[in-house]
């Protein structure tokens, strides 16, 4: 069989790696112990995260004036937050989903990762909507349950419910994605681990994944299939996180614009944070074999692509507002200004983080700088959450009448859960780096052959179809015979052990025979197969059954495979009653 | 005449494939194999029906879709309506584009988990669930493939796995 890449192609797997490298790079930081540079982030991270929750308690037992919302801008730094972390939810569901989809080899490396960041930033992004309903034990509410009130139900014209449902669905199917494709990497980290402890966590969480071939075969058409359906479904999501401000009558809010580039903007920002946490990772975890140079070009590309759709998304606002005359673009972003007015400031940082700065990925050796790309990633990351600070408040700050006008400034508790989110994030993400396989093994070991430069040099230097396995060297066959007679004598043992039980069995419950047989079908939980097991065990009648205690049905267990203990509890009266009719 | 199985370990896919077609060529029963990863053709080479998830996926998506549409006609037009933003909830056709993103939603909802737990189901694979793959190294980079034979036939067809090139030949206990 061949494994032919175009030469053209540059190697995803560096490093010389064979099947077993693999195994061992990935499991080295969770069979490692973490170093001091690990624990000085994590405590960082760790404050952050316990001051932030400091701030939710203070927000949710003092009441949402703790934040800076006024009566113009009722809405700011949480939704701006929500937005945000929603956007960079985004990248991880795109890299597995979309790039499987279009059979991108280069995911592999990554995906694992960035869908964890996935669901590390939606778990973020959910936080906001709910500490600013303010009683958020009564978060519920917004599920379509009935009530005391008479069953007045949520509204399903509402784009704030629609994201319930979008972000609910996203963040579940993104879990199920994520963990389905772990199940065969924390079946290696058991099958490796010699600790007992850390064995039976990993054998928990492994599923009990054996890797069977009908198992793969489903294993890969649930993936495409899951991968078919979360690309509508990224899609869908930050649509309609961009529903909750197109729908409104707002001016700069409603805008048929909105879908695309919000879409656009959050692509964009997820691989913004995608690149910032997988050069530290790479560089920690030492994976640069396996997260190469070509791997942070390919995603600078992506960046440049959704980068440029967004900053044709702010020229085409401008355009629009100009070339339509319509009164009400025009006094949003031309005459009053968002570049001219008071949040001059907010909007000039946008444009340099957001378009200004990406184009230098445009030259090829920006591109593959990873020390230029990490700072990009950074002012990226700051570019986009300036974009949701614009949208939101610019918007709003200055409305047709003038005494309204009004500015917004944060106050501390806004920071403090704005910094917190970012604190829990990176605790999330840290554990994570350290108790997972921070890169899905199956999937680059199915690649190896094919992108790895072992295999692309022993192709290039003996053809294609080069044989790229080494025969192994043979172990001679063991005395077969020998082995059976042994097994043959278990077999007679456990045999006569349960010849013994089914004895002792019988003298308690009866004999009986195929003649006077009754209907055991008709006990909880007996279908064909059981009944003839019960049947060769010597087992006919409701008489005999009725006769059963747990003793007997123990000896049943042990005897009988899959025996429903839940169901036999009911035999014996069932076979009373039976019996009597 | 009982059955015995006999386990062939192999260091390398290619060498697992060429193996397989061998065995079938020989028209030897492979009862399973286990790899640590999918291997590319593996299942063609084997013989295995292609699996009907994807149908199972589509009915679960269909089941969402029509609770969906259900649920949001029974709340919003039956039970409750309600003018909202003068949005109107007299029939559910005029309210209808309101519940597009929701009937979408649940649509991806129901295909995605039902169809992951049905694998799970299937694969027989669940939390506490003990792993049943002979040898750990299966999960790491060695393959192991179950062929089975008669008490009589049983030393032939070690020969013959031997001579494919298997690393190890064992009998399954």
């Amino acid at each position: 069989m061949s494994h032919y890449e175009a030469p053209v192609r540059k190697p995803l797997i560096t490093g010389d790696k064979v099947y077993k490298d693999v195994t061992e790079d990935i499991v080295r930081p969770i069979e490692g112990r973490a170093n001091k540079k690990w624990w000085i982030v994590f405590s960082i991270a760790l404050v952050a995260f316990l001051w932030g929750l400091g701030c939710i308690i203070y927000t949710v037992s003092t009441g949402i004036g703790t934040w800076g919302l006024n009566n113009t801008i009722e809405w700011a730094w949480d939704i701006t937050n929500f937005v945000w972390w929603v956007g960079i939810g985004h990248a991880g569901t795109l890299i597995s989903a979309v790039l499987l989809l279009f059979r991108q080899r280069w995911r592999m490396a990554i995906n694992r990762s960035a869908e964890a960041m996935t669901i590390f930033a939606v778990v973020q992004a959910g936080l906001f909507p709910i500490i600013h309903m303010g009683r958020p034990w009564l978060a519920y509410w917004v599920l379509p349950i009935p009530n005391q009130f008479g069953s007045l139900w949520v509204n399903f014209n509402s784009p704030l419910l629609w994201d319930v449902f979008a972000i609910s669905t996203y963040l579940s199917v993104s879990l199920v994605f994520w963990y389905t494709g772990l199940l065969p990497d924390f079946a290696m980290i058991r099958d490796r681990a010699k600790k007992p402890f850390q064995k039976h966590i990993y054998s928990i969480l492994s599923f009990g994944w054996s890797g069977k071939m009908k198992d793969w075969q489903r294993f890969e058409e649930v993936s495409l299939v899951l991968a078919g359906l979360a690309t509508p479904l990224v899609l869908s999501v930050h649509t309609i996180v961009s529903f909750d401000f197109a729908t409104s009558v707002v001016p700069g809010w409603h805008s048929t614009i909105f879908p695309p580039y919000f879409v656009a903007g959050a692509i964009f920002s997820g691989f913004a944070m995608v690149q910032t946490l997988l050069i530290i990772m790479r560089k920690v975890s030492n994976l640069e074999n396996y997260i190469t140079i070509n791997h942070i070009e390919l995603m600078n590309k992506v960046i440049l692509v959704t980068g440029g759709i967004v900053g044709v998304a702010y020229i085409t606002e401008f355009f629009i507002a100009w070339y339509t005359g319509s009164p009400y673009e025009n006094y949003t972003y031309l005459s009053f200004g968002e570049a001219t007015g008071a949040y001059w400031w907010a909007f000039w940082a946008l444009i340099l983080c957001n378009m200004i700065v990406p184009l230098t990925l445009w030259v090829k050796k920006f591109r593959r700088n990873i020390i230029w790309t990490f700072i990009v990633s950074i002012i990226i990351n700051i570019g986009m959450w300036f974009e949701r600070f614009d949208i939101i408040v610019l918007d709003l700050n200055k409305g047709r009448t003038p005494s309204s006008w009004a500015m917004f400034s944060p106050t501390f508790v806004d920071v403090g859960i704005f910094v917190g989110t970012i604190g829990f994030f990176f605790v999330l993400f840290l554990l994570y780096s350290r108790s997972f396989p921070v890169i899905a093994q199956a999937e680059v070991k199915s690649i190896l052959k094919l992108s790895g430069d072992r295999y692309k040099k022993m192709r290039e230097q003996y053809g294609d179809d080069v044989q790229l396995y080494s025969l192994p060297e043979q172990q001679p066959l063991p005395d077969f015979e020998k082995l059976i007679e042994e097994l043959e004598e278990k077999n007679e043992e456990v045999k006569n052990e349960q010849g013994e039980l089914i004895e002792a069995l019988l003298l308690k419950i009866g004999q009986a025979s195929n003649e006077n047989a009754d209907d055991l079908k008709r006990l909880s939980g007996v279908s064909p197969t059981l009944e003839n097991k019960l049947n060769q065990l010597g087992i006919y009648t409701y008489q005999q059954i009725s006769k059963m205690s747990d003793k007997e049905f123990n000896i049943l267990n042990r005897l009988i495979d899959a025996f429903p203990t839940s169901k036999s509890k009911f035999w014996s009266g069932e076979a009373n009653i039976l019996n009597q009719i | 005449m009982s059955v015995y199985t006999l386990q062939a370990l192999y260091a390398d896919d290619d060498h697992l494939v060429k193996a397989v077609k061998e065995t079938r060529n020989k028209e030897h029963h492979i009862s399973e194999i286990y790899t640590p990863f999918p291997v590319h053709g593996l299942d063609k080479a084997a013989g295995l029906k292609e699996t009907r998830i994807a149908i199972a996926a589509f009915l679960y998506g269909l089941v969402g879709f029509g609770v969906a549409v259900w649920m949001m006609n029974f709340m919003m037009i039956e039970d409750w309506p309600r003018n909202i933003g003068g949005k109107p909830s007299f029939t559910f056709f005029q309210n209808v584009p309101a519940f597009v993103p929701i009937m979408f939603e649940l649509t991806v909802f129901f295909a995605a988990h039902l169809m992951v737990i049905t694998f799970y189901m299937r694969s027989k694979i669940w939390p506490f669930k003990e792993a049943e793959n002979p040898d750990p190294r299966t999960t790491d980079d060695h393959f192991v493939m179950e062929v089975e034979a008669d008490k009589d036939n049983i030393q032939k067809v070690a020969e013959f796995l031997h001579s494919t090139g298997a690393k190890e030949v064992d009998l399954k206990r």
